[in-house]
């Protein structure tokens, strides 16, 4: 599975954006542009494997620091650019996600990826906080780190309801190992336990996601894919701009009140106590 | 005959890392003000723990704590170490979010009412895993919010660290305060040598370790921005001075074309000697902001 990832992110941000290449600038590991959704313009963004990038780790298809301070870069431009203008005419931003992980390198800790993969995500934040419509399509693969630096602070996630999609906090043996399990017994909890699940079906029982959404194959697009995920985007963006600028749908959608029942009891409990104290 | 002249200060003095996640969240409040809220007799657990045969506690390892510092409105978070490697989960990572999410209310309607993250974590809590990774998202969104209204502290005093998502609610916190025994970065050197392999980092080199988390680096860098002995006195005095000051302009994860200059100036070629990063970073005329 992982000798593909990236080929789905690179493969849906040219279905959608018509680009192949990095801009005058970045790195050979992130592509981005501006393209146009319905009747208007996105920024696109997206993570890919460079076999040749200076950072070692992040060769295939990790996220580094190059890539989080690219992505906070294009980011900083719209929403500098955007400032005076009326939330409704801000432009969206749709983050295609397949990424490995972040990347686990001593150059990387040692120039604090800690921070860079914070002021992506803060980058990514404050799109969304400042009413541009924040989009994230989760093509492949989104672990971790890399998720949280790249599409994990959308307003709407999507993802292809495919097997080859995976979400997840860390990939299967290293989550094994930690917590003490064959790989076989980890996939068996997974259908038991939805949070521990690397079955995109089980990720969409969390309530995290705004919609599944259906292709043959996402590594080859069709016209009529494209139409199809155009159309979603769309709609995503559309109802992300009526809803708020915070993360609080996914605490309410059907699936996430009773996915996320406790969390939804603490932050009751917690608000109650609050006011009384 | 007075004893005191040869004790030395190290011994007289209250270690902070001594302490519990909740009396470290208490040493910070002015005397007689804090009050714990969902604490352990409310006994919200994790549901997903004993399904999986790992004893839960009432706290989920979250301790929350409101009250006054300084004479100013504040909430102090602090994750147990201890408890699961202070790890992440449903639980605990919703109290942090409702914690943020009040203190945001409250300062929009005039109340300021800062917060501290106290962070001993690994990270995500893995029995937990998209729960946690969720929350993590959740935390540094709610951090986000609140950060241009009222002080957002992060104190990592040691020994566990702060690693893995949580690294990042450290990185867009308005300040990070650190002790010599913390550490503060994404990957742990254990990950780090499991996945990339011990020639890239070996984790049993100590040295290297601290050479790159610890505590004197990051603030050294510039990544952090106060180096702080291990003395409740001292942190209650430091994390006082931040609980008051004035909001700042810009916030160091804003600055992102100073650092990706930064990043491109560096020499990729061999491993980067993390003192002479030190050195070159800290240069206050091609410094950052603090």
């Amino acid at each position: 599975m992982s000798e593909h990832v990236g080929l789905r992110g690179r493969a849906w941000f040219e279905a959608l954006t018509g680009i192949k290449q990095p801009s005058t600038g970045d790195p050979g590991t992130v592509l981005a542009s501006e393209a146009q959704i319905g009747d208007e313009t996105a920024l696109f963004l997206c993570v890919v494997p460079n076999p040749s990038s200076r950072f070692p780790c992040v060769r295939d298809g990790q996220v580094g620091l190059e890539e989080a301070f690219t992505l906070a870069h294009h980011l900083r431009r719209v929403i500098a650019q955007d400032r005076e203008k009326p939330k409704a005419r801000k432009r969206p931003v749709v983050a295609i996600v397949d990424v490995k992980s972040q990347a686990y390198g001593r150059r990387e800790e040692t120039a604090g990826i800690f921070f860079a993969a914070a002021a992506s995500s803060d980058a990514y934040a404050s799109a969304r906080m400042a009413g541009h419509p924040v989009i994230s399509l989760v093509a492949g693969q989104a672990f971790s780190g890399g998720f949280l630096t790249h599409g994990y602070q959308a307003n709407r996630i999507l993802a292809f309801d495919d097997s080859g999609i995976v979400i997840h906090a860390m990939h299967k043996e290293a989550a094994a190992r930690i917590t003490r399990r064959s790989v076989a017994e980890l996939e068996e909890l997974g259908h038991e336990i939805a949070p521990m699940s690397y079955d995109v079906g089980d990720y969409a029982k969390l309530g995290l996601l705004y919609k599944l959404l259906q292709v043959d194959d996402p590594q080859h697009p069709t016209t009529a894919d494209i139409e199809a995920v155009r159309h979603d985007l769309i709609d995503a963006i559309q109802d992300a701009r009526r809803g708020a600028s915070d993360l609080r749908n996914r605490l309410q959608s059907e699936a996430a009140k009773q996915t996320r029942k406790a969390g939804i009891a603490v932050r009751a409990a917690l608000e109650a106590q609050w006011q009384n104290s | 005959m007075s004893q005191t002249g040869i004790i030395p200060e190290f011994v007289r003095r209250q270690s902070f890392i001594e302490l519990d996640g909740r009396k470290r969240a208490q040493s910070l409040f002015d005397e007689g003000t804090w009050k714990e809220l969902v604490g352990p007799f409310d006994r919200m657990e994790s549901p997903w723990l004993p399904l999986q045969g790992v004893a839960p506690q009432f706290d989920d390892g979250c301790i929350v704590i409101k009250g006054k510092i300084g004479g100013m409105a504040a909430v102090a978070i602090a994750l147990e170490g201890a408890f699961q490697g202070g790890s992440i989960g449903e639980v605990s990572g919703a109290k942090m979010t409702a914690a943020l999410d009040l203190a945001t209310k409250d300062s929009k309607t005039g109340k300021r009412t800062a917060a501290i993250l106290l962070l001993e974590t690994g990270g995500v809590r893995l029995q937990e895993a998209n729960l946690g990774l969720a929350a993590v998202a959740e935390v540094i969104s709610s951090v986000l919010a609140l950060r241009p209204h009222a002080p957002v502290i992060t104190l990592i005093a040691g020994t566990v660290g702060c690693f893995g998502g949580m690294s990042l609610a450290a990185g867009v916190s308005s300040y990070v305060v650190m002790t010599r025994e913390a550490r503060l970065g994404l990957n742990g050197p254990e990950v780090i040598e499991q996945e990339s392999g011990i020639d890239e980092f070996d984790s049993s080199d100590r040295t290297l370790i601290w050479a790159i988390h610890g505590g004197e680096q990051r603030v050294g860098m510039g990544l952090a921005d106060a180096l702080v002995e291990d003395d409740a006195g001292k942190i209650k005095a430091t994390i006082r001075g931040y609980v008051q000051a004035d909001l700042p302009l810009e916030y160091r994860s804003q600055q992102v074309e100073f650092y990706r200059d930064r990043v491109t100036a560096l020499d990729t070629s061999e491993q980067i000697n993390p003192m002479s990063l030190r050195q070159r970073w800290s240069n206050k005329t091609t410094g950052g902001l603090r």
